[in-house]
């Protein structure tokens, strides 16, 4: 099967894709809080600067994708920055995806929540805490989901671990 | 210590203004219309639903733990488990994420038995919903009804994979070997006499003044909250918004199916109803479409290291015994990457992030479920309502507990 080639970086994504309706609502709001952009697979993920999510769904939110579809979380262990924070977000206008991503920091990871944007990330928010011990500033509500509510330790990290006693 | 973050379910402080005949009461995990293990704590007052807070997790498995040390082709059986009523759906979406990832793309053929058995699947999937509503409300019979065509769908199921609910029929680069003979005329003959089953339901259902008076008006939804609060699929149509995947972000050859994608404003519990109903008469059509066209050729893709080889092949050639072992005991490496692939599954949008750091193994597999997004609205459409109609509505949006915790 014939792939499009990758294109990595904020410049060159920039350039192959000007007229993306996201990309330009966030070139236009604040240039500096897109950190990098990549164009693999036909999806497009611009990385955020983690101050800025907030806002930044909320601009993407204004530019047509009205539907927050999914919230989940990566763990890059061993490697730096550790966290990466993915948000899938669904235009039913322009009936694609995009992907905004946030990279944090190992110790004491914290990302602003997007609950005021869309309230369909508290579940999703609740979840990325419980299994994976981020932290999101603002949450209504944020208490473990999945596992019981005195639990030790975030199951989903990759230095949690799988097999004998804990 | 275990750290203890946010307030603790029961201490929930009373709502404003909140007098003190408000009580809170816990509806489950152990409850028959809560379709699984769901827990409500329910605050009412008399019997007038305040507040409410789903509590998940009795289920969690940690299936997006146990993928990461799995082989990308054995993470296929994993999926069966999550949504139990549409096991099909999740087997495709998966495959699909990884056939993404790896560049790869199914024969003409496997897409299209991959779509007629996704569409019997979502039968499936509303069938079951149709009895246990209908059962939750009262109306029995309709139970036994859905129950003896679910039974055929099953019986189709088993012709092909060989299980009746845990298929894993689907395989990375297409499906796991061709159907039976005569399994494209015993789909026929099913859906043959299905449209008078479905007639014969509506004849139960739709004209019964208890039924209506249960559901009309009941758990209204608006188009705006459906759509922040996550809601996808039937519920989402039901409240007037005009989006399917199939339609309007085909995969697997979705675009050469014509059908029509039903809607209703009602935004009620009887408006899911109708929805459904729709639903199963438009799946089949699209199941009539795929027996009429059904291309020939292989249900595999041609990519041997990926792609398990024939018995047949395995005793007769040298390069396929040695992928095969390879393929077993080494799994085939995944190009780096990142996808999302969604699809529309019986219960709304399904969709599955596989994150791969090009070894044999998933680095993330993340699960989108229709269903843990639509939890989260039980609460808008319950507020203000009997407490007896919570189960009317959790019946209405169709839950399974499967996928909310996976």
């Amino acid at each position: 099967m014939f792939q499009k080639p990758t294109i990595i970086g904020k410049a060159a994504v920039i350039e192959a894709i000007p007229e993306h309706p996201a990309l330009k609502a966030i070139l236009a709001w604040k240039p500096e809080a897109l950190t990098d952009a990549k164009l693999d697979r036909d999806e497009l993920t611009l990385t955020i600067a983690p101050e800025e999510i907030r806002a930044a769904a909320a601009t993407v939110q204004a530019a047509g994708y009205n539907f927050m579809d999914d919230l989940t979380a990566v763990d890059w262990f061993p490697s730096s920055p550790r966290f990466q924070v993915s948000y899938h977000i669904l235009s039913h206008t322009y009936k694609e995806y995009i992907r905004l991503r946030v990279l944090l920091d190992d110790a004491n990871p914290s990302v602003a929540s997007i609950t005021p944007v869309w309230p369909s990330a508290n579940y999703y928010e609740r979840e990325v805490f419980d299994l994976m011990g981020i932290r999101f500033e603002g949450h209504p509500n944020l208490r473990r989901i999945m596992m019981p509510d005195d639990w030790v330790g975030h199951p989903l990290r990759k230095d949690y671990p799988v097999e004998g006693y804990r | 210590m275990a750290e203890l973050i946010g307030t603790p379910i029961l201490e929930v402080p009373a709502a404003e203004g909140a007098k003190d005949q408000h009580m809170v009461i816990n509806m489950g995990p152990q409850h028959p219309a809560t379709h699984g293990v769901l827990r409500l704590v329910l605050e009412i007052d008399g019997e007038i639903i305040v507040r409410l807070y789903p509590e998940v997790g009795y289920l969690h498995t940690g299936i997006e733990k146990t993928c990461e040390a799995k082989f990308y082709q054995q993470v296929v059986p994993l999926t069966d488990r999550i949504n139990y009523l549409d096991p099909l759906s999740n087997n495709l979406c998966y495959c699909l994420a990884v056939e993404k990832l790896l560049g790869l793309e199914a024969p003409e053929k496997a897409k299209w038995l991959r779509v007629l058995l996704v569409e019997l699947s979502r039968l499936n999937s509303h069938l079951i919903w149709l009895g246990t509503h209908a059962m939750d409300i009262g109306a029995l019979t309709v139970f036994l009804y859905t129950f003896r065509e679910r039974e055929d769908i099953l019986r189709l199921f088993e012709a092909v994979a060989g299980q009746r609910m845990m298929t894993s029929y689907f395989r990375i680069g297409g499906l796991s070997m061709e159907p039976p003979l005569d399994f494209l005329d015993r789909v026929q003959a099913f859906i043959n006499t299905f449209p008078e089953k479905i007639d014969e339901y509506a004849n139960l259902l739709t004209g019964n003044p208890i039924f209506r008076n249960r559901l009309m008006g009941v758990g209204y939804l608006s188009a705006a909250d459906a759509i922040a609060l996550g809601v996808t699929g039937p519920p989402m149509r039901a409240s007037g918004v005009d989006f399917d995947l199939r339609r309007d972000m085909p995969y697997s050859g979705y675009e050469k199916f014509k059908f029509n994608v039903p809607i209703s404003t009602g935004g009620d519990c009887w408006a899911r109803y109708e929805v459904r109903l729709l639903e199963m008469r438009e799946s089949v059509k699209i199941i009539q479409q795929a027996l009429d066209g059904m291309p020939e050729g292989p249900v595999k893709a041609d990519a041997p290291k990926i792609v398990l080889p024939d018995r047949e092949k395995m005793k007769t050639q040298m390069e396929a015994l040695i992928h095969h072992f390879k393929i077993v005991t080494e799994g085939f490496e995944v190009p780096a990457g990142e996808v999302y692939q969604g699809i529309e599954a019986g219960h709304g949008q399904t969709g599955y992030y596989v994150v791969s750091d090009g070894t044999a193994k998933p680095h993330r597999v993340h699960m989108r479920y229709p269903s843990f997004a639509t939890l989260q609205a039980l609460e808008t459409m319950c507020q203000g309502r009997m407490l007896a109609d919570v189960v009317a509505i959790i019946g209405s949006i169709d839950i399974v507990l499967g996928e909310i915790d996976r």
